[in-house]
Parts: structure tokens; sequence; C-alpha cells
């Protein structure tokens, strides 16, 4: 735990060489999953839980995207990152493209894996489908190319583990209700991030489709799109090791 | 023992519950015919018209998207009552203060009914059911927060009389708060709030509001009003809570024999029966405490009376106190019960219509609830009676 703007936070770290910031989605961070692994062989990766996710503090004033990119930057200068990777997934592809934003000459190069955070589709259409108003059956099938995969025996888990799923949801609500999974801003600020930038998506992600993703990295100045295969919207989860090569390939180019 | 008729006025013809997944948020409303909904307005307000003439006051609720209660502007509703009756209070409980974007207008609004009524308002604020989020994008965290600081903001737009305050709160902001007219009522009209857990109820209680639960059957409904008493305590409003401060509502049909009673009582049970609702909008996310959350990913029911959906029956309901069906007489026994059991309380809510519950029918429940069992609920529990004690 490292306290960072009053707020304790949640920190993994390991692995060596270049500094990797790891910016988890809603599901939270779990550093016995294989890609962290794989990264660490040859980053330091360095994994916050987000205000409100995993073990760390939720004050009563976070409430927005931008505030958790302000905890950030905080978080930044306390650990002394500078011309630092990011790779950011779902609601954490959100923060990092804010943090791109704010900071643009302070990231090196910034991976956004199936990212929220803008709105770019028609006033009468949901770019993002509606996770809380859907059966839990049908959100598997969005999120997971293999659904089966990602199913979770919640009978099995400890309390504290299930508490923490809760809360994670939770928090996802919390920033992410209304304006849902976006804010207006963001398409208006993005031209800042000039960074390298690479877009990731699942091949089979229900949440983030292949049109919003173009869409999306139209709005910044120097990005790229990639596709892996048999994965949905977390492809790091579902495909770690051609996750982790093409991440790695595109920050090691 | 002050009794309130309260009807949800729901709209019953539907199609038949297999073809479709909730009757709330989601059932489209070509369901609705608005030639059938505008007589089914006429008669629910006929309703509450017969319930003042037998001495009833009168109670009203708000819920959005559903079938279950088409009233979703209550405040409408509340200001005909107005005008349509001259001697029953009119309670709204209530509104759905943490769903409002403008806490100031329901001020304004609950003023002037209050006026229109000439003070016959009392204004219920309720968080409301889960299912409501989805109607009013509301976001289901820190809900509590929300409401707290709406119902203060309220409470001070009523009271405020020398112009315009600023209010800079945490979810709401208003810089020039100065309504007109203000309440009839000094200094405001009798406030409710609904809640369900004792540590809400203990908050209400510290308020000293009048605090109304649903449903909540024997145990249930000692515990909130535990909570309500602590909090009261806590507060340094005195020792004793007199049952004044105390309602429950309950589904209420008495008729002179027992099978026309149970015939009746069959039909009210359609507000349990056919609450069916997906599971998505039962349980957002930060509308429960995280402990009950994991409890329900675990599979627990959390909605206690979702365990009778589709089979409730009468005698269940009577047994769990959620229901007092039957003669005067046996009517009056198990509202007895209850009112021992849980330590008493000052207001009951009779919720005498639901359904498929005919107009003859709902006015049959209502005159012999009023002419034969009232008058002895009067004459048992006082209003002033201190609440709590064995």
């Amino acid at each position: 735990m490292v306290k960072i703007a009053g707020i304790e936070i949640e920190l993994y770290e390991g692995g060596a060489g270049a500094p990797l910031l790891f910016l988890h989605s809603a599901q939270g961070f779990d550093a016995s999953h294989e890609f962290v692994g794989l990264l660490a062989k040859d980053r330091r990766v360095i994994a916050p839980s987000h205000p409100g996710f995993g073990k760390s503090g939720l004050p009563d004033w976070v409430d927005s995207i931008d505030d958790l990119a302000h905890v950030y930057l905080e978080l930044m200068g306390h650990l002394r990152l500078d011309r630092v990777d990011i790779v950011g997934c779902s609601v954490g592809g959100w923060i990092a493209a804010d943090l791109a934003t704010k900071i643009p000459e302070r990231l090196r190069k910034l991976v956004l894996v199936a990212p929220v955070g803008v709105k770019t589709g028609p006033s009468d259409k949901l770019d993002i489908p509606d996770i809380f108003a859907l059966p839990q059956e049908a959100v598997a099938k969005l999120l997971f190319h293999d659904p089966a995969k990602g199913r979770v025996d919640f009978a099995s888990m400890s309390d504290e583990q299930l508490q923490i799923i809760v809360r994670n949801r939770e928090s996802l609500a919390l920033l992410a209700w209304e304006p849902y999974m976006h804010n207006p801003k963001l398409v208006h600020r993005l031209h800042r991030a000039t960074m390298p930038t690479l877009f990731l998506r699942g091949a089979s992600d229900g949440i983030v489709s292949a049109p919003y993703l173009e869409r999306y990295a139209a709005l910044l100045p120097n990005a790229t799109i990639s596709t892996i295969a048999a994965a949905g919207h977390a492809p790091q989860i579902e495909q770690p090791a051609e996750f982790t090569k093409t991440v790695l390939a595109f920050l090691d180019a | 023992m002050k009794a309130w008729h309260f009807s949800e006025n729901a709209y019953p013809y539907l199609p038949p519950s297999d073809e479709f997944d909730s009757i709330r948020v989601t059932l489209p409303n070509r369901n609705y015919d608005p030639r059938k909904g505008a007589a089914l307005y006429d008669r629910y307000l006929d309703e509450w018209l017969i319930a003042e003439a037998e001495g009833m006051d009168i109670m009203l609720n708000e819920h959005h998207q559903t079938a279950t209660c088409v009233d979703p502007a209550a405040p409408l509703v509340l200001a005909a009552l107005a005008r349509l009756t001259s001697k029953a209070r009119l309670l709204i409980l209530g509104n759905p203060v943490a769903n409002r974007r403008q806490p100031v207008r329901v001020a304004e609004e609950m003023a002037m009914v209050d006026i229109l009524s000439k003070g016959r308002v009392e204004v219920g604020f309720v968080r409301g059911v889960p299912y409501e989020i989805s109607a009013a994008n509301s976001n289901p965290v820190r809900m509590n927060e929300r409401q707290w600081e709406a119902m203060d903001l309220i409470v001070k737009a009523w009271t405020t009389h020398d112009g315009p305050f600023s209010h800079e709160g945490r979810f709401f902001h208003h810089r020039m708060v100065n309504i007109w007219p203000r309440p009839y009522q000094a200094p405001h009209p009798p406030i409710w709030v609904s809640t369900m857990s004792p540590s809400g109820a203990a908050r209400v209680g510290e308020h000293g509001y009048i605090q109304a639960t649903f449903l909540t059957g024997f145990d249930s409904t000692r515990a909130v009003y535990d909570g309500y008493r602590r909090g009261w305590r806590q507060a340094g409003l005195g020792n004793d809570v007199p049952v004044n401060r105390l309602a429950y509502a309950a589904l209420v049909y008495t008729a002179p024999t027992e099978a026309e009673a149970y015939a009746g009582a069959e039909k009210l049970l359609w507000y349990i029966t056919a609450n069916k609702v997906a599971k998505q909008f039962m349980y957002p996310p930060g509308y429960m405490p995280l402990e009950a959350q994991a409890k329900q990913m675990r599979g627990a029911a959390l909605d206690p009376h979702m365990g009778l959906l589709g089979k409730a029956t009468v005698e269940k309901a009577i047994e769990s106190g959620i229901m007092f069906a039957g003669t005067p007489d046996q009517v009056f026994k198990q509202i007895k019960k209850l009112y021992d059991h849980v330590g008493g309380f000052g207001h009951l809510l009779n919720m005498g219509q639901a359904g498929f519950l005919e107009h003859e029918e709902t006015a049959l429940g209502i005159r012999t609830f009023a002419r034969e069992v009232y008058p002895r609920l009067k004459d048992a529990f006082a209003d002033d009676v201190i609440s709590g004690r064995d």
C-alpha cells in the first residue's frame, strides 16, 4: 500500500526493466494472471488498484475518471516516473487516454486495450452496451470470446473476495454511470496525445466494437490498431501470450 | 391510530407474464391502452374519495416505467386530490429525491399542493426501489447521501422566509433559493421517510421524522423500529418515542364474511405475485451494502417478497405479517398481533387495491375496514402511546 493524494493505494510492483504503468480494467488487478508475469519478464510492471477497486481506498470526493487521472499524476510524481509507458485496459484505457491529454510529454508510448471513454456515435445509440441493464449471462457473452472461461464460481469465493468484486462493480458505476462510459470533453482533447499509441482489441469483443475503436484511434495523431484473435474484451486474460507479444513488440519497436 | 387508504394506480391488463422479462423498466408501453388507463385513474381517484368519506386519510406513491404503479408524477395526482377532497390528510410517500435532479423544484411542488389543500399535505421522501434507477438514469452509488442532502435543502427552502439563500453542496447547487409559495403549514408539512433497514431508520429517528416501513412483517419491522428509537434517543429527542412517529404498510382486505375477504385478498396478492422483475434491475451496483450484495451473489434472495413471487398465498401473507385479511374481527386481531410484536405503530398504510380487485370489491374492503375495524383500532391504540414497551 502507498498513500497518494490522501488515499491508501494498493500497489503491485514486479519485474525489472523500463517502467510500465499498468492500469487495470473494472475487473480489478490480479497479479496471478499470466500476462502479468509475462510482462514482468521484460519490464518493471507498476500496477496500482484504482481508488475504489481492490483494496484501495475511496474518498468521498472521488467520482470521476478525471479524479483518478489526478491521483495517478501524483503517483507518477511519487515514483519519479518520467517518459513512462502506460498500458490501460477498458476503463483503465480511459484513464490512460485522459492522462495522455494532461501530460503528453511525460508518456513515452501508450497501449489502449479495448478502451472506453469517448462518445463518437449517434445520440440515440449507446457506443458501449449498457452492461448494467443486461442479464449476467448476456454480459459474459459480450466480455469473452469463450464465456465458459470467464465463468466465476461465486459460491466458492471468500466473503472478502466477493466483496471486492461487488465493490469494483460499484466503483465502476460511480465513475461511468453518467455520461455512460465516456467523458464528452475527451474527444476535444485527444489531439494532444501525440505519443505513439497502439489500440488493441480482441476480435470477439462485444463491449468495444471495431468501428468504435477506429473512431477513437482517429482522434489521436499517432495511433495504430491491432486485433487479437480468439479474444473478447480482455485479450490480456484470454490470450496472454499473444497479448504480451503484441504489446512488447510495439513498446520495443 | 390513523389509517390511510393507499393505492398504486396499477394497470393490470397485461399479457401473460411468461411473455415478458420484467413488469418494470422494460415492458413496452404499447401494452398500455390510454383509454383504459384514463378509466382507471377515474376509478382510483373515486376510491380515494370513498376512503375520505369513510373517515380515512389518503396515501399515494410514485414509481416509474412500470405497470404496477402508473403514477410516475405523484405530485400531479396529489394536486388533483387536493381539489377533489376537503378533509382527508394527503400523504405522498413519496418523492424519490435521490432520483430528482432539482430538490428545490420538489420543495415548490409540495408547498404548492400544501396551499391548494389548505394545509393537508404530508410529505414523504423515499430513496426509491432499485428498479427506479434505470428510469431516472440515476447513479445508484451514494444515493443515501444525495437523498439526505436533498431533504435538508427542501426543508431549508420551506422554512426560509427572508429572501434568497444559497446552497453549494456535494450534489446540488443553487445560488438563489426563495420559493413561492411557501407551505401552508408552519413550519412545514409533516415529513415522512420510508426505510427498510435499522441503520436507515436510525437516521430518520435522529430527525424525528415519521418512519414508514413496507411489508416488512414481524421481525424486520421490530428491528427497523428499534433502529428508529435508537436514533431518536441518540439525537437527544428524549427517551420516549410516541407511536405516531411509526407507520406500517400492509395489504389489507376486510369483508363481512371470511369467504368474501379471502376472495378479495387473493386478488390483492397480485401486487406481490405480478412483480416480475429482471435480476439486473433488482440489484444495481451500490444500491445495497457490500455484505448484502456479496450474499446475493452467493444466491440469496435479498428482497424478502421475491420468495413469494408467483406462489404467495393469503395464509402465508397473513402469517408473515404483510397482509391483514378476513372479517373485521380477524383483521383487528391480526393487526393487534403485529402491533404488539413490533412495539406499536401509529399509522396503518392500507394497501387496499391491487391488480384485478374491482371497484365494488375495493369499495367494500374500504368501507368494511373503515366502519368495523378502524373505530376499534382508534380505541385500542391511542396516538400518543409510547412505542417499544413490551
